[in-house]
């Protein structure tokens, strides 16, 4: 036990997970963004639109992560060499956040889709019938009832996005708690389960609240029809 | 019917298994274990150019080469070896499930992993170093102040780094491959891990002429046989073969072949190395 309880001396645990938390809270953000226009795209009236955001779901959420952020390292950093800050290691955050980003944004779309499709047909039609056109219907009828059914799945979204942001080692930021586990394995072999057990309870205890809070939430501001 | 039909089936094949493994049993001595006879399952890395290198299949390497060597002297003919990927952090857990017999793959001996297996050997002291660009004029860790290097993840050379010289923008990457392609788009002033690692990167022919080991070694690891706790004797028998490959030139030869075109020469005070009286 003792033994155990040196690991949390030599290492700082907490603060690796904060880079986690750190990565999954920009990623999610840009996810959101670039998810709710994806979104706008395909239920948009305008084909090349449509085709677009198609087309940019179905690659994204098809290729894994892994290669997505070592195509950031190896591609985006060493052989186009561009970089996102002056700080080597700032730059190559920035780079896993952008990975990250764009993977999940896949996701997001799919699940503002999928609230969309709870919004019954004559919700569209009557802001048609009352003036407006395709943006100000979305932003005003068809987005605001979509998120409030789309809660539980984004909610999964930001779940897997979070577990996701160990995958960020491949792209360099090996201060995440993936990393720390790798490091705390190579010099502590001794105690490989108990090290193990900490950073799965970690996510647990990270993850649990957003499953709960997101559940709540769903149920509490789902649209009563 | 049909059902007792498959039963009998199922009765056959497994009676035809049984035999089977018996005549396999008997084969093995007379025709030199062609199939069927023991077993021994060595954990190597699969992905280290020059010491544990998986070629589609066949393997190649410094550490492969002793491995079969050692293998050879404990009376397990090349087919009988059955190698196993032993990744640095699986490498305690392989040997404690008993899923692999030995292990060779670039595995420091250390008193914390003492405490979970046994160590034969060692048959190699390695030193951490620097792999740098041909044209390079980085000679030494000191050289690295603001420059940028590469290392894998939770290493214990990164640490190294990490503790030593924190001036340097140090880059962890999943592998050393990563590493070398880097460094290859010049965002990457060196990569650092043993120097017999970095030799076997050095030698690929993808990299031929590209990189050069600086030669300047920090530090010094001991490659040691990873035994399963409790294996004195199969310790010993490790040892006397390890000893018996310095000494018929096998050792030497080994190296020189896995890291030709390097321009490597191992630290020769350190090495060969006397393998330790086993615990």
């Amino acid at each position: 036990m003792e033994n155990y309880l040196s690991l949390f001396e030599t290492y700082d645990v907490p603060a690796a997970f904060w880079v986690n938390i750190q990565l999954s809270f920009w990623a999610a953000i840009f996810a959101l963004v670039i998810g709710t226009v994806l979104a706008l795209f395909r239920i948009s009236p305008i084909p090349s639109l449509q085709w677009f955001g198609a087309a940019y779901v179905n690659i994204f959420r098809n290729t894994p992560l892994t290669i997505i952020l070592a195509f950031g390292f190896l591609g985006l950093f060493s052989v186009m060499q561009i970089s996102l800050a002056s700080d080597l290691n700032a730059s190559l955050f920035r780079i896993a956040i952008l990975g990250l980003a764009l993977y999940h944004a896949a996701f997001v779309c799919e699940a503002i889709r999928s609230g969309v499709n709870t919004v019954p047909l004559g919700q569209a039609e009557a802001a048609r019938a009352i003036g407006l056109s395709f943006l100000p219907a979305a932003r005003l009828i068809i987005l605001p009832q979509a998120f409030r059914g789309a809660i539980a799945p984004l909610g999964n979204v930001l779940i897997a996005l979070i577990k996701n942001s160990t995958v960020a080692a491949a792209g360099s930021v090996a201060t995440e708690s993936s990393g720390l586990m790798k490091t705390m394995i190579e010099f502590r072999s001794d105690l490989v389960v108990p090290i193990f057990l900490t950073f799965a309870l970690g996510f647990v205890i990270l993850v649990i609240p957003i499953g709960l809070l997101t559940t709540w939430a769903s149920r509490r501001l789902a649209v009563a029809r | 019917m049909q059902k007792t039909r498959y039963a009998a089936a199922a009765v056959a094949a497994v009676a035809a298994l049984t035999l089977s493994a018996c005549g396999g049993g008997d084969s093995a001595e007379s025709e030199g274990g062609e199939s069927g006879g023991e077993m021994v399952r060595i954990g190597i890395k699969f992905d280290q150019p020059g010491l544990g290198y998986d070629e589609g299949g066949t393997y190649s390497g410094f550490d492969v080469d002793v491995a079969k060597y050692v293998a050879n002297e404990l009376g397990f003919g090349e087919d009988q070896i059955e190698f196993v990927e032993a990744p640095s952090a699986n490498r305690e857990n392989l040997l404690s499930n008993n899923q692999v017999d030995m292990i060779f793959a670039t595995y420091s001996i250390t008193d914390t992993r003492k405490e979970t297996v046994d160590f034969g050997g060692p048959y190699f002291v390695a030193g951490q170093d620097l792999l740098v660009p041909t044209d390079s004029d980085i000679t030494g860790p000191e050289d690295l102040e603001g420059k940028n290097l590469c290392s894998v993840t939770g290493s214990t050379s990164a640490q190294k780094i990490k503790d030593q010289y924190p001036g340097v923008q140090l880059v962890e990457q999943p592998g050393y491959a990563e590493c070398v392609t880097a460094m290859g788009g010049g965002q990457i002033d060196a990569v650092t891990t043993d120097d017999i690692i970095l030799a076997g990167l050095a030698a690929q022919e993808a990299n031929a002429g590209k990189f050069k080991v600086v030669g300047n070694t920090f530090s010094e690891e001991n490659y040691g046989v990873g035994l399963p706790k409790g294996s004195t004797e199969r310790c010993e028998e490790v040892n006397a073969a390890i000893t018996k490959m310095i000494e018929d030139g096998a050792w030497e030869e080994a190296i020189t072949s896995n890291t030709e075109g390097a321009d490597y020469e191992f630290n020769a005070d350190l090495n060969p190395p006397t393998p330790a009286p086993c615990a």
